[in-house]
């Protein structure tokens, strides 16, 4: 029900210039939740951009002793307790050690790997989101104001590729081209390293475009639209001047939906061992490579990776959770 | 009707038609020679040229997909590449029957329970019963399946692996050992553990979902006539607010069938759980193995497609401002 | 039970809203009384808080509001202030009934209607399932829908605006109850729907010996419909009065300027600017101290800076002014910015943009069985061979139901609609493509307005970039000169040059809709097509509007095309006028004949559904009962047989009727010849306020 008195609660609704941004951060910030997702977010985003200083060893040094247990005091206690409950009145202390996360089975330490796999993974979701965020974009802008057949067309083929969910289309183009040899230095070389960005970006850009068209439909029947037509504007002024500035919000929750989606798929991608190999220290991968031996050998390889992936899409759904409501909030 | 049934039916033919030229043309166009991988780098030139004429590698492309896709219609889904040489057919079906075993104990779980989480929800939006459900769905759902599988393994199998009863019951063994000739309640012992990670992951996903349309459809105006019609708290609710929330969770569950698959494949992979989604990975995937692959996928975008076209009928007759002709 | 008992007393509400941390008063001391067979108006603009009265008095306020204690609710005697929503819940439906503004969305969209009416007999008298569907007919049968019991089976999405309405006031009257509170049940109607169900109410409510509040905007249907009325600004009441008492003797300056700024039937621009009421309300935290008014009161005085007591003139009466005895005694008189009207220029003037044959068909997508036996749907006849010219600094009205083709036709001659048929001549040259077609100095040439002010201007581009781009790419003046430019039209529309920074989130509706006649002025155009440019507004604003376009048009000599359902508005600015019914025109004229007899019978049913803020209007009534059919499905001969209230026989469902002049330039296309119509409609004739 609306209120009509209270809509001269606010004489002005707040400006949408470059202030509307603050105003935006202060309302994601505002609620609890998604603040400690940002913090989060931030927090990985730091490792990725300078674990490399901060990781005490290489990825691949296999120097260490092997399966030595963590020395991650807290976390390690947590672990055991939660092993075995009668452990929570045990008075043994742990010592900081070198190894906090372990080592694996073959002396390759798990904390320096766990660091060292956030760039990758921010790296390839990241920029797969990116592109797919701006190529559908453009197809969803394009689509939506063209309309008739092209829309048409586009419409129907991206639907019949949202057929197929994302994960296992994925999955069928890497397994394929996984094993393709390349020359080395070559384009489709440099295509095969990026694979799993660009495939990233392949599966998002239908989803990307199809939220993008569905505001652009919406808008563009609004009058200052009609007025920019009447002018006889250019088909690019209307669709980036007047009607780009209005899916804004709908494409800010998307791309954070989807980059928040993007990280699950790249850790699923590795743990069923088509998207990085090994040795490279990709989560999802050092999970998988750690599970045969699960039970004896180094349970804490395959424990740490996996509660980074689980803590960093937590944080990441958080903050993409305070976006939307953000975004709405200041619609 | 026969319209909206035609229609659905074009597209339905029209997207199977576009996901197999895909994974066709990913097979065909990619440099690589199968019939190289298959018989390995040490074969002679004339072995190979041999064995792409018998995998019929030569024909034009068109040729090829007409030739495959008349096939599989008929039912002819052709043999492995790798050997010994299957029938694809055969394999496929015996997994599909242990992936629809989970898959329906699953849904079987998920559905009233996410259902009824979600309308709580929903009704009670930004109270605590909200926020625990809310917040336990975000964090269920941002798990990605494999972690919550091993999870599982780790907290119940493991745990129960030494406890009598359970061992005598045979209940959450880690890895799932189902042969196709068992019985659904034969297979169920087997099928507890990955039907829970699935469930957790599905539920997380719809709760949130009909959360938001109970939400939703309480602002709006027939709401209000109904509380000013002097009806008790509990019709409103049932009677209009439900009514109107839950038609849109037909879709819901249709939608949810490829967020089901998907995890599936991830599922089956953690528990060893010989469905189709393990069959992807480990035969098709690992062995390149095209043709098996491609039917695989096409068996499921059919299913998918089959799912949604259901619930759009569904949908249309359970929503009266839908009409049929 | 006492008869004196009134239905409803309510006495000191107040009611707050929670805003943030602060609890804001958004009504303050609103005192009422119902009498049974009463119906009493509440009357404001937008954010007088006329709703949350209504709202409270049911109580049912949303989770943010609160009624404050001391507040006394009386429903014949029995206190609802202090009640339990359980306790409510034996007097929401039963004895108090609420219908809604907009019944499309208030009615549960998967139930059928009877089920919707009948729960509530079942719930609340007890009745079994069929007794109670029984009674659901009988109350569909009451409210005039042909056919109850076959209607009560459908869904409400398959019922037309004027049925859903009906269905939810027979939905209210069910159980008989003593209250019904009616939120603006016919807002969104079109005029001659909304003549219908206001006829509806008033004998229902007569009948029923029910007491009702009618909350509206509108002081037309205040005044054909209410036997008292209260008049709400800013939360407050400015006065109350039995309805003939206010309107020939209102005592608060408010209710003056609300009157006289709502243009009358008959009234033309020529003659005076219409009176407004500067200002705009002040917002729920910045309430001012004395008399909430006093910013905008052209009569204010320092003692107007306190709190005036809600006084009592007469047993009648109550009025909230520290001034009304002045007022009363004619010792002063509102001199509310009244003008000297615009000088339209004489006689007759060059033609400017002539429309022949224009058409517009919108081709409905076939069915598959269509294809299959090779047949094609009938299209959509929006617009079918309208021929019009618009003359140099002159104003052409349209006016016509919604679903005419008023807009369409004002769409395909600005450009953004294909023509079906037909050609466009602008000047002397033909412009019948769309805008891809145009020359620059074309599209320079005609600009529009738009309806909703809302959706006008973009809203991430600021004021002055709005105003300085027409600016730049029609008139082709560099970035600095149009900046310059920008700040000089809004002074033309009265706002002043720091608009210019502004965004439209920023602005009123009223503000926004200057800005947007602002920019269709930018590039100096000679046509400016107006499609409904005041019907969002508020009464007091869009007499603001009105005049600035007259003033515009005199100073720049523009000419305007003006679409309005609202036939005052209409005559207000127009010098011709043209009657428009599915895609087709019935009658033009010049505004000053069109008013008079002999009118097309559509003019007519137009004319006598327009609620006028006159009591004493004259009560022959020409009514359109049935729906406006669909363009898809256009009535064969003349189109409006089916509605016609004075159809003649076989002939007007057979051949289409002739054009028939009625002299200085006067047309009508009927087959009634015009004399006999004039006969026919004598009673009809409009004061024209001469």
């Amino acid at each position: 029900m609306t209120h009509s008195a209270l809509s001269r609660v606010r004489p002005a609704r707040f400006s949408r210039g470059a202030g509307s941004i603050g105003r935006f951060l202060i309302a994601l910030l505002r609620s609890p939740q998604s603040a400690a997702g940002t913090v989060i977010v931030l927090f990985f985003l730091a490792l990725a951009l300078f674990g490399a200083q901060i990781a005490p060893y290489r990825a691949n040094d296999q120097s260490n002793p092997p399966r030595h247990p963590p020395t991650a005091a807290p976390l390690e206690r947590l672990r055991r307790v939660w092993d075995d409950p009668g452990r929570l009145f045990e008075t043994e202390t742990y010592r900081p050690g070198p190894y906090p996360f372990g080592t694996d089975t073959l002396g390759r330490d798990v904390f320096s790997r766990v660091i060292l796999g956030t760039s990758s993974i921010f790296r390839v979701a990241g920029f797969g989101t990116l592109i797919a965020v701006v190529i559908g974009t453009f197809l969803g802008l394009f689509a939506g104001y063209q309309g008739g057949l092209v829309d048409e067309i586009i419409t129907r083929v991206f639907d019949a590729l949202l057929a197929m969910p994302a994960l296992l289309l994925a999955l069928v183009i890497l397994g394929i081209i996984r094993n393709v040899e390349t020359e080395p230095g070559s384009f489709q070389a440099a295509l095969a390293d990026n694979a799993v960005l660009l495939v990233i970006a392949l599966v998002y850009v239908p989803i990307v475009a199809r939220v993008v068209r569905s505001s652009t439909l919406e808008v563009k029947t609004r009058a200052f639209v009609q007025a920019a037509q009447i002018r006889g504007e250019s088909w690019g002024y209307i669709l980036f001047r007047e009607i780009f500035p209005s899916v804004i919000p709908a494409l800010v929750v998307e791309a954070s939906l989807r980059f928040s989606y993007a990280i699950f798929l790249v850790a699923s991608l590795g743990f069923l061992g088509v998207a990085a190999r090994p040795p490279s220290p990709d989560w999802g991968l050092m999970v998988n490579e750690n599970r045969g031996g699960y039970y004896q050998l180094a349970p804490w390889a395959l424990e740490y990776p996996a509660a980074a992936i689980a803590l960093l899409v937590i944080g990441v759904n958080l903050m993409s959770d305070g976006i939307r409501r953000a975004v709405q909030r200041s619609e | 009707m026969s319209r909206f049934l035609a229609r659905r039916l074009l597209f339905l033919i029209f997207t199977l038609f576009l996901t197999t030229v895909i994974v066709f043309l990913l097979t065909r166009v990619l440099p690589g020679d199968v019939a190289r991988v298959l018989l390995g780098r040490d074969a002679s030139p004339a072995a190979v040229e041999a064995k792409r004429e018998e995998l019929g590698l030569n024909d034009p492309l068109v040729v090829q997909y007409v030739n495959w896709a008349v096939d599989f219609v008929r039912g002819d889904w052709g043999q492995t590449f790798a050997s010994p040489r299957q029938d694809i057919r055969a394999i496929v079906t015996e997994r599909l029957v242990n992936s629809g075993r989970l898959a329906f104990l699953t849904l079987l779980i998920a559905l009233p329970l996410a259902i009824t989480l979600g309308v709580i929800a929903g009704l009670t939006e930004g109270k605590l019963s909200d926020s625990v459900i809310s917040v336990l769905s975000l964090s269920v759902v941002s798990l990605p399946e494999f972690v919550t599988g091993l999870f599982l393994i780790n907290t119940v199998a493991l745990r129960w692996r030494d406890n009598p009863i359970a061992d005598a019951l045979g209940w959450f063994p880690a890895s799932s050992a189902v042969r196709p000739d068992l019985s659904f309640r034969e297979a169920l012992p087997a099928l507890w553990l990955p039907a829970i990670a699935a469930t957790l992951v599905l539920m997380a996903y719809i709760v949130r979902l009909v959360r938001a349309g109970v939400i939703e459809e309480l602002k709006k105006d027939y709401v209000r006539t109904a509380v000013l019609k002097g009806l008790p708290y509990r019709t409103v609710i049932v009677k209009h607010v439900l009514r109107n929330a839950l038609i849109p969770t037909v879709t819901v569950i249709a939608t949810s069938s490829g967020w089901l698959i998907s995890g599936m494949v991830v599922i089956e992979s953690v528990f060893s759980y010989p469905g189709l989604g393990r069959l992807l990975i480990n035969t098709a995937i690992n062995n390149r193995d095209l043709p098996l692959i491609q039917a695989i996928v096409a068996v499921t975008v059919v299913i998918i497609l089959l799912a949604n076209f259901t619930a759009d009928l569904l949908y249309a007759l359970l929503n009266p401002r839908i009409r049929l002709e | 039970m006492d008869h004196n008992t009134p239905i409803l007393a309510v006495d000191d509400l107040t009611i707050s809203y929670r805003v943030g941390r602060r609890w804001l008063r958004a009504v303050h001391d609103i005192h009422l009384r119902v009498q049974a067979g009463e119906i009493v108006g509440l009357v404001g603009e937008s954010g007088s808080g006329k709703s949350t009265v209504a709202t409270g008095v049911m109580r049912f306020l949303p989770p943010n509001g609160r009624i404050e204690p001391g507040s006394r609710i009386a429903l014949l005697g029995d206190e609802l202030a202090g009640r339990s929503r359980r306790e409510m819940q034996r007097v929401w439906g039963a004895r108090m009934a609420f219908v809604p503004q907009n019944p499309a969305t208030a009615l549960n969209p998967s139930l059928k209607v009877g089920e919707q009416i009948a729960e509530i007999v079942r719930h609340h008298q007890g009745l079994d399932r069929r007794a109670a569907r029984a009674q659901a007919v009988a109350a569909l049968r009451r409210v005039n829908l042909a056919d109850a019991a076959r209607l009560a089976n459908r869904y409400p999405h398959e019922l037309s605006g004027g049925m859903q309405q009906r269905v939810a006031i027979a939905m209210a009257l069910s159980t008989s109850p003593q209250l019904l509170v009616l939120d603006e049940p016919t807002t969104s109607l079109d005029v001659t729907t909304e003549a219908v169900i206001l006829d509806l109410i008033r004998t229902l409510i007569a009948e029923e010996g029910a007491g009702a509040i009618y909350v509206t905007h509108n002081l037309g249907v205040v005044a054909q419909l209410c036997n008292r009325v209260t008049v709400l600004y800013a939360g407050e009441i400015m006065e109350e009065a039995p309805v003939r008492a206010l309107f020939e003797r209102p005592l608060h300056p408010y209710t003056i300027g609300l009157i006289q700024s709502m243009p009358r039937l008959g009234q033309t621009k020529d003659r005076a600017t219409l009176p407004t009421i500067p200002g705009l309300p002040p917002p729920l935290a910045e309430m001012p101290a004395g008399c909430v008014f006093e910013p905008r009161c052209p009569l204010a005085i320092p003692i107007c800076r306190t709190k005036p007591p809600l006084d009592a003139p007469d047993g009648e009466r109550r009025v909230r002014c520290h001034r009304w005895g002045e007022i009363a005694r004619g010792e002063v008189t509102l001199q509310t910015s009244v003008e000297d009207g615009v000088e339209a220029p004489a006689g007759s003037r060059p033609g400017l943009l002539r429309v022949d044959g224009l058409t517009k068909h919108f081709p409905v997508r076939r069915s598959l069985k269509q294809i299959l036996r090779g047949t094609r749907p009938r299209p959509v006849r929006a617009v079918d061979g309208v021929n019009l010219s618009i003359q140099r600094g002159k104003t052409l009205g349209l006016v016509g139901e919604s679903g005419s083709g008023k807009t369409t036709l004002a769409r395909v001659i600005i450009g953004l609609e294909e023509r079906t048929a037909g050609t466009i001549t602008l000047l002397g040259a033909d412009v019948s493509g769309t805008v891809r077609d145009r020359a620059r100095e074309t599209l320079a040439q005609l600009q529009m307005v738009f309806q909703n002010p809302q959706d006008s201007l973009n809203p991430y581009l600021t004021v002055g970039q709005a105003l300085s781009r027409p600016l730049i790419r029609l008139a082709g003046m560099s970035r600095e000169q149009a900046a310059a430019e920008a700040r000089r039209l809004l002074e033309a529309v009265n706002l002043s040059a720091d608009y210019a920074h502004r965004y439209p989130g920023e602005l009123s509706g009223g503000e926004k809709q200057r800005v947007a006649i602002a920019r269709a002025f930018a590039s100096n155009p000679a046509l400016i097509l107006c499609d409904e440019p005041v019907s969002s507004l508020d009464v007091s604003v869009q007499a603001a509007v009105l005049n600035l376009l007259a003033r515009l048009q005199a100073e720049r000599d523009t000419s305007y095309l003006f679409i309005s359902h609202d036939l005052a508005v209409v005559g207000y600015l127009a010098d011709y006028l043209a009657v428009m019914y599915l895609g087709e025109l019935f009658e033009v004229g010049y505004a000053a004949e069109l008013f008079h007899p002999p009118y097309h019978p559509y003019t007519e049913a137009l004319i006598s559904a327009i609620p006028q803020p006159d009591p004493d209007r004259p009560t022959t009534r020409v009514r359109l009962t049935d729906d406006i059919p669909s363009p898809r499905n256009i009535p064969t001969g003349c189109r409006f047989h089916t509605r016609c209230p004075r159809k003649i026989g076989a002939i007007c469902e057979t051949e289409a009727p002739p054009w028939r002049d009625g002299g200085d330039e006067h047309y009508i296309k009927c087959h009634i010849p015009l004399d006999e119509l004039a006969a026919l409609q004598r009673g009809v004739a409009v004061d024209d306020g001469a």
